[in-house]
């Protein structure tokens, strides 16, 4: 059998997997804590209570209505997702019909799967490609901690290792019920966020007056 | 149905053949010794009558003391089947002669077999790690692996 040889490509065949292992000990090496959430602060009642204003308040229900996944299903949960963005379950009803191969017009990402160390150099790239405000969901026991994987060496144990997560949906797999029912705890949590700045983060900060 | 081939009457053909290929041959498999197991199985497969075309898989074995690899081919030609293994001595860099010059197949299964039982195949086109990553540690199939 004959292959082509590797001097017709700017890097061979040998350097790309190098640079591919080198890149996954680098992910591998970062991946020590668990990521946390970025948006815990929100559970102080205060800050949800006293500002929040009509802009916040427009601004969340466009997000939280037109919730547009990616796709980045790496293993079987996505078979359930599917389920439920079919017609018997129709997740559509919550503004979330649209899956998008594109990272880039993509907020949501619902991670239906094992994810290896091999493959996860490439999730952590969707989710950087994606815009901001972007949220995650991990979906199954994989997603959440590795699930029966968690103890091999090739698996990561949960997507928080690699990027945050805003919601947690076990099961192996998850019913579509389920999965339906985190769209709106996470539609919950958004309609809580507060996305224009406070009125006193506006005033130049160091100004006396 | 796929009929097994009487393993009897190919060992006695082969030795007749290729005296001293074999290490054993019981009633299931023929065990071929590493050295001549390119000749046995260019022999199995394009003889008139045995015509072995077809490769089902290749796997491999860790018996601590040597590991086995294990052939199955079939003939659809003839709609029969065999198993023929073969043994590599030594943990550090145990290798067998590659089939990918018979069975095209073959070439991503020896690269899996290379990735997780660290077993090298002479002769293969483009041997590298196929699962894992580059600079993975140790070869996780083997029984002596620890992660």
């Amino acid at each position: 059998m004959e292959i082509s040889s590797d001097k017709e490509y700017i890097y061979t065949s040998s350097e790309l997997d190098r640079q591919e292992g080198a890149l996954i000990e680098e992910v591998k090496a970062g991946a020590g804590e668990s990521v946390p959430d970025p948006d815990a602060w929100l559970e102080e009642d205060a800050k949800r209570n006293i500002v929040l204003t009509s802009i916040d308040m427009v601004l969340n229900w466009a997000r939280r209505s037109s919730l547009w996944p990616v796709i980045c299903f790496p293993a079987c949960c996505a078979f359930e997702f599917i389920a439920a963005e079919g017609p018997r379950f129709d997740m559509s009803r919550f503004g979330m019909e649209i899956l998008r191969a594109s990272p880039r017009q993509a907020d949501l990402m619902i991670t239906a799967g094992t994810l290896t160390w091999k493959m996860a150099p490439v999730v952590r790239r969707i989710y950087n490609q994606m815009p901001e405000p972007k949220w995650v969901i991990a979906m199954g026991a994989c997603g959440v901690s590795g699930g029966i994987f968690r103890s091999s060496y090739a698996v990561v144990p949960g997507y928080n290792k690699i990027i945050p997560v805003d919601v947690y949906v076990p099961g192996c797999p998850p019913r579509p019920e389920a999965l339906i029912y985190a769209v709106q705890l996470l539609q919950k949590k958004i309609a809580r966020e507060h996305p224009m700045p406070d009125p006193c983060e506006l005033i130049p900060k160091g100004v006396k007056r | 149905m796929t009929q097994v081939y009487a393993v009897k009457d190919l060992a006695a053909r082969l030795e007749e053949r290729f005296p001293g290929s074999l290490e054993e041959s019981d009633g299931d498999s023929l065990v071929v010794r590493a050295g001549s197991l390119l000749a046995v199985m260019a022999y199995l497969k394009d003889t008139v009558g045995l015509e072995f075309d077809y490769l089902n898989y290749i796997t491999a074995v860790d018996y601590y003391s040597y590991f086995e690899v294990v052939y199955q081919l079939t003939s659809l030609t003839h709609n029969h089947t065999v198993v023929v293994k073969t043994r590599c001595q030594g943990r550090n860099n145990p290798s067998v002669p590659s089939v990918t010059g018979l069975w095209g197949g073959a070439d991503f299964q020896e690269r899996e077999i290379y990735d997780l039982m660290g077993i090298g195949f002479k002769g293969h086109p483009n041997l590298k790690r196929i699962f894992l990553w580059e600079g993975f540690p140790g070869h996780p199939l083997r029984k002596d692996f620890v992660p």
